[in-house]
């Protein structure tokens, strides 16, 4: 493939890309995302390779290996296209009859549709599905679409085009100008005006100025930056060339978790697909502007994400972040002026400079422009990422998109922000979802992690979650986030194990404000959100395990005990033959009973009871009943005695 | 002790020297230079940092900063097959925290040991992103998701 010097040559390659592309001809497109890969997406996709084969169609039809689809609740996934039929849970024996039904027949498979809970309706299309339906899939719509080892698929849907307007038709004051009035925010978690950081960055004295791509993205429960990286990585490419340009820096990094193998990959073909094509290099489309991307990748470190953490690993030393009182966009990687924004937001970047700032404007809240992605996980239906625009609120997106709660149960609180945000109480239910409502509640935006909690999660236990890791994540410089988070992280575990005393709740609140106050970079100062929302939303709950040492939702194992109700009791024998220590005493046609002492309270009797006898209970707050006598125990089947 | 140690360093010689050979004393690529060692030899022998120490100009005491700050490193022989629990959000809520104390109690040793046998290495991990299967257990890259304890134990019998 030879060198693009122009945007006319860039217009003739797309136009030769289309012209081998005929609309109408089926595309079996699979999502072969992190998820679904899991679930076994490749070995439905070998299957598909020999089935077209097989039934003599090779040439007739498409197929391709896309990026996450986001609906990872039902994946693997296939769309068919152009009708865009979607199938769900596939596995590979699934494969010979789409192929022979809606391939060649041009057939509907029911029994691989999507159903509806409610209604039991059936469901064809894709963009009819709820979980779709709902959404504004600005920045991930094309996931599905591209296989990201390709440039010519992203070519083929306008790629690289907003490049070729920003360095034709656009001065680097005027890429800026419409940046800065499109009101972009941050999507790793800050929010801060993108525009004013690449204004900074660009104004910094230094000849060397270097942009990069924070694709750190340690917040357990999100993954949209992955999917991303792994499923578009062009379209961050090309957001980051633009910045590049309007900012006038030549190089670039992308810091890119290493445990994210797949998105490593997939940016490294696309950065070589880029400098072939010459999006990248010297004299970028004969434009004269010239840069380089690198990629690196980060060896696990939560607080490496901290962007001036960030930039001293990309020098190849310990992650750990610096006092700020001068920005990093003036003084960075080897002290020169360094523009860090994250995956989503560099992705953004192209369709503000296509689209134009008004249109941008147009979409969202007063003061949250755009989308967001957010990952969708926990105690709800739907587990996915989800696009939304800005200001929709948060029952919108837990109910009419993620399918409301799972198992019936009721929803008790969403967690925002991963360990630096808070929670969120089921009363804020119809809050409308952007970067100052969230922190007006106190949690955050952050990365856009969302994990639903249900009636079955307890709230103290979710503040120790997250402590713990922040303990185990804070690098230790500073002594405020390091003694902080371990002093509360003690009291916390201390209440989760029926250990904890008056004054613990004041004394958490204590150590929060200090924490938060005194703390060097961010990871120490949000730290207490967890911690400060979970009490502020949820007192009671820290009361019951303070004082009566009761977990209402049953999680804290010190707190509770199972006990197996004899009038319920069948001896059915299930959970005496599933307990992994033998703590059930009983046998045929005698009332099982748990030996207290023994119990290690891993819930399987709970969970293996059949729910037409529903014998096991959980207890906490008030003493297991005495065991019944042993000649009570036997049970007179009635059948039997007949 | 020592010397299997040093049997250890030697076999993975050949190609730690290829690798540090790739970054031609580049001390900027430090941290990427480690990682393809702990790739290839799965762990990083004290003979390898001294020699990453030697070839890059990069003080040792450094080098050990870096390989016990970062979670990707171990400074100790692993197991021949790695275990996962995620104890990501979504899985916390959803029970890897009884799927870690499952597979704690079968192998009989904690999160971030190794077996004496030298069969498994546990660890656990803050999300992999597959928060749709959770909890989740991943053996030697093998995801295996929405996970019983029971089912937990099983799987593991499969290795040896």
């Amino acid at each position: 493939m030879p060198r693009i010097n122009s945007p006319a040559e860039l217009e003739e390659l797309r136009k030769g890309i289309l012209s081998k592309r005929d609309p109408n001809k089926p595309c079996i497109t699979l999502c072969s995302g992190t998820a679904c890969h899991a679930s076994g997406s490749e070995e439905v996709a070998v299957s598909i390779e020999e089935e077209i084969k097989k039934q003599g169609l090779s040439g007739k039809v498409d197929f391709r290996r896309t990026g996450c689809h986001g609906f990872c609740e039902k994946g693997p996934i296939i769309v068919i296209h152009p009708e865009k039929i979607c199938y769900l849970q596939i596995e590979p024996k699934d494969i010979p009859e789409i192929i022979s039904q809606t391939i060649k027949e041009k057939k509907v498979v029911e029994r691989l549709l999507y159903t509806d809970p409610g209604t039991n309706e059936k469901i064809i299309h894709e963009y009819e599905i709820p979980f779709y339906k709902n959404q504004k899939r600005l920045i991930f719509g094309s996931n599905g679409e591209i296989d990201p080892k390709s440039i010519d698929d992203y070519l083929a849907l306008g790629g690289y085009s907003a490049l070729a307007k920003a360095l034709f038709k656009m001065t680097p004051e005027q890429v800026l100008a419409e940046v800065k009035k499109s009101n972009l925010r941050g999507r790793g978690g800050g929010g801060f005006p993108t525009g004013r950081k690449w204004e900074e960055c660009r104004n910094a004295p230094g000849e060397i100025k270097y942009v990069i791509v924070n694709a750190d993205e340690g917040d357990p429960g999100a993954y949209m930056d992955r999917s991303l990286l792994e499923g578009n990585p062009h379209s961050v490419l090309e957001g980051l060339i633009i910045g590049a340009y309007a900012i006038g820096s030549h190089e670039g990094y992308i810091y890119v978790r290493q445990e994210y193998p797949l998105a490593v990959e997939n940016v490294g073909i696309a950065i070589e697909q880029a400098e072939k094509y010459g999006f990248l290099g010297e004299n970028i489309l004969g434009s004269g502007f010239d840069f380089t991307i690198k990629v690196h990748r980060g060896a696990g470190a939560f607080v490496s994400g901290e962007s001036s953490a960030l930039m001293t690993a990309i020098e190849g030393k310990v992650g750990e972040p610096r006092p700020k009182y001068i920005h990093t966009a003036v003084k960075g990687i080897w002290d020169r002026p360094s523009c860090l924004n994250n995956v989503e937001t560099w992705a953004t970047v192209p369709l503000i400079i296509n689209n134009g700032a008004d249109w941008f404007r147009g979409i969202g809240t007063e003061g949250s422009k755009g989308t967001k992605i957010f990952s969708l996980v926990g105690k709800v239906n739907n587990t996915g990422l989800v696009e939304v625009p800005m200001g929709m609120t948060l029952r919108e997106i837990i109910f009419n998109v993620g399918g409301g709660i799972r198992g019936g149960k009721k929803f008790k609180a969403v967690q925002t922000g991963g360990p630096s945000g808070g929670v969120i109480p089921e009363k804020y239910i119809d809050l409308p979802i952007d970067f100052d409502e969230l922190t007006k509640v106190g949690s955050m935006m952050g990365s856009g992690g969302m994990i639903v909690m249900d009636e079955d999660t307890c709230m103290v236990d979710t503040a120790r979650y997250f402590l713990n890791f922040l303990a185990d994540e804070s690098c230790g410089k500073c002594v405020p986030c390091r003694e902080g988070i371990r002093q509360m992280l003690k009291v916390l575990t201390n209440i989760t194990k029926g250990k904890g005393k008056k004054g613990d709740i004041e004394l958490l609140e204590e150590l929060a404000e200090v924490t938060r106050d005194a703390s060097l970079c961010a990871l120490g100062r949000t730290a207490a959100n967890p911690v400060m929302s979970t009490i502020h939303y949820f007192r009671d709950e820290y009361e019951a395990h303070i004082k009566e040492k009761r977990c209402p939702a049953y999680v804290c194992k010190e707190l509770i005990s199972y006990y197996i109700d004899p009038d319920k009791c069948q001896a059915c024998m299930i959970c005496l033959k599933q307990c992994p220590v033998g703590a059930i005493a009983g046998g045929k046609n005698q009332i099982h009973v748990i030996v207290q002492e023994k119990c290690i309270k891993c819930k399987t009797c709970f969970e293996v009871c059949p729910s037409r006898f529903n014998a096991v209970k959980k207890i906490s707050g008030e003493p297991v009943p005495p065991p019944i006598p042993e000649e009570a125990r036997i049970i007179a089947r009635k059948s039997k005695e007949k | 002790m020592k010397e299997k140690k040093v049997k250890a360093a030697a076999s993975g010689g050949d190609k730690i020297e290829q690798i540090i050979t790739k970054y031609q004393g580049d001390a900027s690529s430090l941290i990427q230079l480690l990682l393809e060692i702990q790739r290839a030899n799965r762990w990083l022998p004290h003979e390898a940092l001294k020699k990453v120490s030697k070839e890059l100009g990069v003080p040792l005491s450094q080098i050990q900063h870096i390989a016990t700050f970062y979670k990707a490193f171990s400074l100790i022989p692993r197991g021949r097959h790695e275990v996962q629990v995620c104890l990501g959000t979504a899985c916390h809520v959803r029970g890897g925290p009884r799927i870690l104390d499952r597979v704690e109690e079968v192998l009989g040793i904690q999160a971030g040991q190794t077996t004496t046998d030298m069969k498994f290495t546990l660890e656990t991990v803050n999300c992999l992103g597959c928060c749709a299967l959770g909890p989740v257990m991943v053996v030697d890259g093998k995801y295996h998701g929405k996970i019983a304890p029971a089912k937990a134990e099983e799987v593991l019998k499969n290795y040896d």
